[in-house]
């Protein structure tokens, strides 16, 4: 199958700081051409300007097919949001070149070009006019796209009176009746009720399905593993990985847990971490991968600049869409002196955690477990660890093929009685 | 890699539109691609259109009233102070003459030099030609024109001012003043996204305008030694071939051929300098 969307050593160049990033005013470049008249012409040689020069995207080289799902995953800053402006065509790059065959939708935002003062029907014409669907096109699917987002009743009211949901159910149902052979979408799943996202989620399946070619960036690591057919990974705006979803997912979450030291600073809450702080977060299974009922193994360092007594470790574990899945607070008490260091070890045993990828939240606090427990120190974002669908128990063989939506426990010890109705009952 | 090398050979679609992105030096129009967006600048004008007068409780009857009002207004302090020769037009009519075209040609610059800023969630999420943006508001600003136009025929049927051949030139009046107005909204909307100084010098610089343009007072009734310079401004011939338009008076062929050069010059440089800014509006905004 040819490639529908060609991506050849794509690059894009912001100047921080130049006259480039933000907008000036007037004066300030009357200024500028009194104060030196031929800083203009010195501007194109490799002065002192060169750290200023930033590539958001440098030398990306990727293929699309037709018919494929790409799952655009890495980091905030890492040029995600870039590579879309840039196939979206709202930014232009600074190098390479971009070849997309057929029409092009591209979805950065729900909602966009809405007005709130204009009624849904109103909304439905020109958002769809903006998003380049044809007169003809729109009134073709209108009642599609008013079923889909179920707002008929609420037609002829402004959207301004909408509520945040039916907004951007209107919103996804205009841009997924958007007959388009590449459809391009960022993180507009992260909106609406969880019921609304699958419904969006089936349509772009649906999509790919007609042979159509989507683009999707997303922070939701499970959207990119149940959807995607490819997936690629950004960092520091080069392509470092690109391959089938499951494994660029695995690539992105252990290099997120190599730099984990330098990390903690950026995962800890403001104003924490002043008398006792985590130094180190880790986990004693291997890899970070947990087999399927095997206990959880945390290797917590703390260091502390003062004396503490009764203090306990709580807690959270987070599956990759940001929903916590449950806490603990450690029965057991500590204490530490001034100027300690503690290695901490924590064992949760029994956790029926489905397959797939969650990460941790840690806090230390003080003041037991049963008065007012507050932080002294909390960080959410590590360790990461996945949970193998492998289990030394072979009746737990649905683990296999452990579907995202199905939650992230697995009930183990259920139970299932067949009773008979009675017979003279049935008589009846 | 290896996927991307047959790139070199054939196109895969030949039956698709292939759409190519790379940096770009071209600073003409598109007019092909332009032609292919045409409904959705219907659509941003009919947005325009509608959204003006939302919650407004006069709604489009606003776009009768600014130049009725401006007409009260100048005849109460000019109509009897001066006796200015209008040609034997009644001053109340003649600077009504005057402000419906005006009025079209300040808003069509101060909307169209304030869009581009005001799209900013277009610009940042959606690609479409931008031009399309101040010339929408170029096209809701004429829906105005032809409401506000319903009353100068009003008062010309009220001051038994008769219709003559001279009025065939109106259409071309339109055309000029529109796209004078285009080539200075879009120009200035460009300047806008990067110096939003624009927003507030341009009240002036229509207030200042308004005075040079002899919208209100005869081009003759002013001193010899000015009028030479007040004719360098081409709204001065447009307004003024306006009048000769509806009274039927003779026209100033050569300042109306002027005005029609620097309108010409005007969009070519305008689109130009659109058209090199536009790859930067989307960071800069």
């Amino acid at each position: 199958m040819p490639p529908s969307v060609r991506v050849q050593n794509l690059g894009k160049q912001y100047t921080i700081g130049g006259t480039d990033s933000a907008y000036s005013t007037l004066r300030d470049a009357l200024v500028e051409v009194t104060k030196a008249p031929l800083s203009r012409f010195k501007r194109n040689g490799a002065s002192a300007k060169a750290e200023k020069i930033f590539w958001a995207l440098r030398d990306i080289t990727f293929d699309v097919e037709q018919g494929e799902i790409l799952g655009v995953i890495g980091r905030n800053g890492a040029g995600k949001s870039t590579l879309l402006k840039v196939l979206s065509r709202i930014t232009e790059p600074t190098t390479g070149r971009v070849e997309l065959y057929g029409r092009v939708g591209s979805l950065l935002e729900v909602g966009t070009g809405f007005h709130p003062e204009l009624t849904g029907r109103e909304n439905i014409r020109l958002n769809g006019a903006i998003l380049g669907m044809r007169r003809d096109e729109i009134e073709k699917k209108f009642d599609e796209i008013v079923a889909f987002a179920e707002i008929e009743k609420f037609l002829d009211t402004p959207v301004k009176r909408y509520s945040s949901g039916m907004y951007v159910r209107l919103a996804f149902a205009v841009a997924a009746h958007l007959e388009s052979e590449i459809l391009i979408v960022d993180e507009v799943l992260a909106v609406g009720d969880t019921q609304f996202q699958k419904k969006c989620l089936g349509k772009m399946g649906d999509v790919a399905r007609d042979g159509r070619t989507v683009l999707v960036v997303s922070h939701n690591l499970g959207v990119v593993g149940a959807l995607c057919t490819k997936a690629i990974y950004l960092a520091d705006g080069m392509l470092r990985a690109e391959g089938p979803p499951d494994e660029i997912i695995n690539c992105y979450l252990s290099e997120t847990l190599e730099n984990k030291v330098h990390d903690l600073e950026r995962l800890r809450f403001s104003g924490m971490g002043k008398q006792v702080r985590f130094l180190d977060l880790s986990m004693a299974n291997t890899e970070n991968n947990v087999d399927y009922g095997e206990p959880l193994e945390f290797v917590l360092t703390i260091q502390s600049d003062a004396d503490l007594q009764a203090l306990t470790i709580g807690s959270t574990i987070f599956n990759m869409t940001g929903t916590s899945i449950g806490s603990l607070i450690t029965r057991e008490e500590f204490s530490i002196a001034a100027g300690e260091q503690l290695v901490l070890r924590l064992r949760v045993s029994n956790l029926p955690l489905a397959p797939g990828s969650y990460y941790c939240g840690f806090s230390i606090g003080s003041g037991g477990r049963l008065a007012v427990r507050s932080d002294l120190d909390a960080l959410i974002g590590a360790p990461t660890f996945q949970v193998l669908p492998i289990s030394t128990n072979d009746e737990d063989d649905p683990l296999i093929n452990w579907h995202r939506g199905w939650g992230n426990i697995v009930f183990n010890e259920t139970c299932l009685t067949v009773e008979k109705p009675h017979l003279d009952h049935a008589n009846k | 890699m290896t996927a991307n090398e047959h790139s070199l050979h054939e196109r895969p679609f030949p039956d698709r539109a292939l759409v190519v992105i790379q940096p770009s030096k071209s600073t003409t129009l598109d007019f092909a691609e332009l032609w292919q967006y045409r409904e959705l600048l219907y659509f941003l004008t009919w947005r325009d259109v509608k959204v003006r007068y939302k919650q407004t409780a006069l709604g489009a009857a606003w776009a009768i009233l600014q130049p009725l009002f401006m007409m009260g207004i100048f005849t109460l302090f000019f109509g009897r102070l001066a006796g200015f020769d209008t040609g034997g037009v009644p001053y109340p009519l003649f600077a009504l003459a005057g402000l419906v075209p005006w009025t079209f040609f300040a808003n069509a610059i101060s909307m169209s030099g304030n869009s581009m800023v005001g799209s900013t969630h277009l610009i940042s999420k959606v690609y479409f030609p931008r031009i399309l943006i101040p010339a929408g508001a170029i096209a809701a600003c004429l829906v105005d024109l032809g409401l506000s136009a319903l009353v100068l025929a009003a008062a010309l049927a009220l001051y038994h001012v008769a219709p003559t051949t001279h009025l065939l030139m109106l259409p071309f009046l339109v055309l000029l003043t529109s796209t004078l107005a285009f080539g200075v909204g879009a120009w200035l909307s460009a300047l806008n996204v990067k110096y939003r100084d624009v927003r507030f010098l341009l009240p002036f610089l229509i207030q200042l305008w308004f005075f040079a343009s002899c919208v209100i007072v005869p081009s003759n009734a002013l001193p010899a030694k000015w009028r030479g310079f007040i004719m360098l401004n081409p709204m001065t011939g447009v307004i003024e071939a306006y009048r000769s338009s509806l009274f039927g008076l003779p026209f100033h062929w050569a300042s109306l051929g002027f005005a029609t050069l620097v309108t010409i010059g005007v969009l070519i440089y305008s689109t130009y300098a659109f058209r090199r800014m536009e790859k930067h509006f989307a960071d800069m905004i």
